[in-house]
């Protein structure tokens, strides 16, 4: 399956160069497959479950609906990209203080909701925590503690402001 | 995976997972994110049939596609051609005969996914359809042709005890349905098969309840000694029951040795739909006999199991199922019949709850209906009949099990309720949510109980024990067992105890894998109780190997040595010495095998000791109902569970949070749509799961009185939760509208219309 398609992406911050794709290939599967970056997930490619979120331009996006070809403009982020190596961001820091992960499967695709709302929405209510993850499927945790880690680290930045 | 602590988290603690900081990151490999050089992908041609006969199967012009590699049928198989876990009956590849949609026909390894897809639409396969058995009473007719040489019963169980002509001033009688519920973990079944250099081995990465079970079947259908079948647990994205069966992992293999090159093998979401087994569909008609003050004096049922086209587990969930039916409460006699049966519909198997999740439906329903007529509350009739330590079961055995069963209820009970709906809350509040079809003046609220007994371990006289290693040099631990991580957090635990029990702080799990001897599975609840007591036994040989170390080069006997905290300590002396400087440059290292007790096989009149222990659960439901559209929110569920102990009590509660959610799926939304034997709904899209938004508020209780019998007082925590909270939800949606609800999961139309 070769069809010989050359195109450049912008993902965290580097130029990745995409050869010999196919080009029906998702986002999703570039990142995953090509570039090397598998921390977003693949549960339904259908834009249900929310594990694959990705930043296109600063909004998150569902990764599995998303031509890779079509994104050679826009500056992607994966959560590869949300901390520096070797470091966590506050939201991951708190999702593994308040037991916010068991098989993890669904986490990178919360991480990466989460701080986009964090970003657009410092101070959001309970209520619009969770619609805002309601796009994020977990079938292991029954939510509680992802709203804890997402109260603690509204908490944290409040105090810090 | 390597992970050392840095803290000292024993016992009790809420230690935090060692491999959270991969998981928030994205570097966490689960077995989808596996690659390897020069791999190929796999693909399964699966049946468009329910039921068919298979006329022709031409392969060639898929083989001719540019990029295909191998197309494998049943012809391919080199060993035995069928597999399972307790019957092996179901093909590798369909051999003849398809009988449920989605079986495996076929399978491909091609350059791309992409190539696989188009590789799967060439193979041509000729069927003649027939016409599907799909109505699991016609499967118990003897009249019905057989749909697969070993019949269409799986197995029939009677229960008879006590004095059977008994009859109660009080009777109550109903017929209650369960859906097919799916466990849609979250990481899809994903597999990497490498073949060894020679072709006469493979090493499999794959994400699996069982490694070592897995490692048997899969040998068999190869034609392979099992030591040439290695099998290494790559990461899991949950598991709840769909990884015990056999899926992708015997495909892969195979075409990573006909290709002689690494097979990437996953499942799309829908695929999985039909590559795994769901929870059992069940009817279950009941009748209580109670005096007029509410006790019960005898219970009659007959369940029936729909285990679709193959074994799998069909026959221990029907055990597990019939052996339930009376609930944590006490019966004296009892006349029960069970019957798992196979039809064309999709194979059914392990789902968290195994088997008691329709029992549990069922005998709950009862009570309040029992309550009902013996003009006693919910909770009145539920704490008369409740069963204690000592009690006799149905089957004659004896529960020895600690069964603070009234104390669940009381304690559940004391749990505050939620405030009352508020005249103009938010709409995201109300039932319907996002959607906005809800006005406040159309709902009801409605309180309503479940409370549940479950078996932990394996039952029926198998022997399903766990091994450990633990190695001990310079005060750092490493730990090795083929116990199965899918999420629960044994890898979390195990390090605890090690903690607890050598004083120590770095202790290193090693890869799961099968160069150790088997774990079991992980499921019915048992690996806290079953891993947990083979690493507390491997730690606790080598502390006594330290202790001798110790003794011996202070001249002092070695049973003077306790750990405390991160010393050693002479109880009758003045010796005190950190675990890391005690023996340097030693290696301690020993394993353990954790037996439980033996358990029996029941007899025809179902008596026998067949289970190992007990765990108990009671659960409080609250829900609003819109009544006009037939809309449910759980509002708040409350909960106390019998623990044992909290060995980590973040843990706990996220095992007590996830598993509501599970059960609040099966209550109002979750369910695999079968007709005519096809499914209907395989997808997110269409099989419906708990969001952030349907979570309700989940209040709870532990409930610590250590099992003597736990090698660490502990009892497994992860079934019960998802049990009676089922029947709790559905019961509460009865208090509210008056309806005579008797199928989960609750449609809108069994509310409204
Ligand atoms: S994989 Fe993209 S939303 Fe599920
Ligand atoms: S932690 Fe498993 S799906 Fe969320």
């Amino acid at each position: 399956m070769s069809e010989n398609q050359i195109y450049t992406l912008t993902v965290n911050g580097s130029q990745r160069e995409v050869k010999d794709s196919w080009i029906g290939e998702s986002l999703l599967y570039v990142l995953r497959e090509r570039l090397g970056l598998p921390g977003a997930k693949g549960a339904c490619e259908q834009g249900e479950c929310g594990s694959c979120t990705v930043m296109m331009d600063g909004a998150a996006v569902c990764s599995c609906l998303v031509l890779a070809a079509s994104a050679v403009d826009a500056d992607i982020k994966t959560v590869e990209g949300l901390a520096p190596d070797g470091s966590l961001t506050d939201v991951q820091q708190s999702f593994i203080n308040n037991g916010a992960v068991q098989c993890g499967f669904c986490t990178p695709g919360l991480i990466v909701a989460i701080h986009n709302l964090l970003d657009s929405q410092p101070n959001p209510s309970e209520l619009e925590v969770r619609e805002a993850i309601s796009g994020n499927i977990c079938r292991c945790t029954g939510y509680g503690r992802i709203f804890a880690a997402v109260q603690d680290v509204i908490e944290q930045r409040g105090a810090t402001r | 995976m390597s992970t050392v602590k840095t803290r000292r988290d024993v016992l009790g603690t809420n230690a935090l997972r060692p491999d959270g900081a991969a998981k928030v990151k994205g570097e966490f490999s689960f077995s989808s994110d596996m690659w390897s050089d020069g791999m190929l992908w796999g693909a399964t041609l699966r049946s468009p049939h329910p039921y068919a006969r298979i006329v022709r199967i031409d392969t060639s012009p898929a083989l001719a596609i540019d990029g295909v590699r191998a197309v494998l049928t049943a012809e391919d198989v080199p060993g035995v051609l069928t597999y399972g876990l307790i019957d092996q009956d179901q093909p590798v590849f369909a051999v003849d005969y398809v009988r449920y949609m989605g079986e495996p026909v076929a399978a491909v390894a091609a350059d791309h996914p992409e190539t696989c897809r188009r590789a799967l639409a060439a193979i041509i396969v000729e069927y003649e359809v027939l016409t599907p058995l799909t109505d699991p009473e016609l499967s118990l007719d003897t009249s019905t042709p057989a749909i697969h040489p070993n019949g269409n019963v799986f197995r029939h169980q009677r229960i008879v005890h006590g004095d059977t002509s008994v009859v109660g001033d009080v009777v109550v009688e109903g017929e209650y349905e369960i859906g097919m519920q799916d466990q849609a973990f979250l990481g899809l079944e994903a597999a990497m098969a490498i073949p060894d250099a020679d072709g006469a081995g493979i090493e499999l990465h794959i994400a699996t309840q069982w490694l070592h079970e897995d490692q048997k079947q899969i040998a068999a259908c190869l034609g392979l000694p099992i030591e040439r079948v290695r099998l290494v647990l790559g990461g899991v994205g949950g598991a709840f029951g769909a990884r015990e069966d056999i899926s992708l992992q015997v495909h892969s293999c195979l075409l990573a040795l006909t290709t002689k090159r690494p097979i990437k093998m996953q499942y799309s979401r829908e695929e999985s739909f039909f590559g795994h087994v769901h929870r059992h569909p069940a009817r279950v008609h009941i009748r209580h006999h109670a005096k007029a003050d509410g006790t019960i004096v005898k219970i009659e049922a007959r369940m029936l199991f729909d285990g679709g086209a193959y074994a799998s587990t069909s026959s221990a969930v029907l055990i597990n199922g019939i052996t339930h039916i009376q609930g944590p409460y006490r019966c004296p006699s009892a006349v029960v019949d069970g019957f798992a049966v196979r039809t064309n519909n999709p194979p059914c198997g392990a789902m968290r709850g195994f088997g008691v999740v329709q029992a549990c439906y069922a005998h709950e329903s009862q009570m309040d209906r029992l309550a009902e007529a013996c003009g006693l509350s919910h909770v009145e009739i539920r704490l008369r009949n409740a069963m204690r330590t000592g009690d006799t079961l149905i089957t004659g055995q004896p529960v020895e099990s600690v069964a603070p069963v009234e104390r669940c209820i009381r304690e559940t009970d004391a749990l505050p309720l939620p405030p009352p709906l508020i005249d103009s809350p938010d709409v995201l509040e109300l039932p319907g949510g996002t959607g906005l079809t809800s006005r406040s003046e159309n709902i009801r609220r409605g309180i309503g109980w479940g409370v549940s007994i479950k078996n932990i371990m394996y039952s029926e006289g198998f022997d399903d024990y766990s091994t450990a290693r633990c190695t001990l040099q310079d005060g750092v631990v490493a730990l090795k067992f083929a116990t199965s991580e899918v999420g629960q957090g044994f890898v979390t635990l195990a390090p605890q105890i090690a903690r607890s029990v050598l004083g120590v702080t770095d202790v290193v799990v090693e890869p799961m894998d099968t160069t150790i001897g088997s774990a079991g599975s992980t499921s019915a609840s048992r690996q806290t109780w079953m891993s947990g007591g083979a690493v507390d036994g491997a730690c606790r040989l080598v502390r006594e190997r330290l202790f001798e170390h110790v003794g011996l080069a202070n001249g002092i006997d070695a049973l003077r040595l306790v750990i405390e905290d991160d010393e050693i300590v002479d109880t009758m002396g003045t010796l005190r010495i950190k675990v890391t400087d005690a023996a340097p440059g030693v290696r301690f290292e020993e394993t353990f095998e954790h037996h439980h007790r033996p358990t029996e096989d029941l007899d025809e009149n179902g008596q026998g000791n067949c289970h190992v222990a007990f765990a108990f659960v009671a659960h409080r439901a609250v829900v609003d109902v819109d009544v006009e559209l037939g809309l449910v929110k759980v509002v708040q569920v409350a909960t106390a569970q019998d623990i044992g102990r909290a060995l980590n009590p973040l843990s706990v509660q996220g095992q007590l949070e996830g598993g509501i959610a599970q059960g609040l799926g099966l209550a109002v939304m979750e369910e695999v749509i079968v007709q005519d034997g096809r499914v209907r709904n395989p997808s997110f899209t269409d099989y419906l799961l708990p969001t952030a938004l349907d979570a309700p508020e989940v209040v709870y209780s532990l409930i610590e009185e250590p099992d003597p019998q736990a090698p660490l007082g502990a009892k497994g925590v992860g079934e019960p939760p998802c049990i009676s909270v089922t029947p709790a939800i559905a019961s509460a949606i009865r208090q509210a509208t008056g309806r005579d609800i008797r199928r989960v999961p609750v449609r809108p139309q069994d509310i409204c219309l």
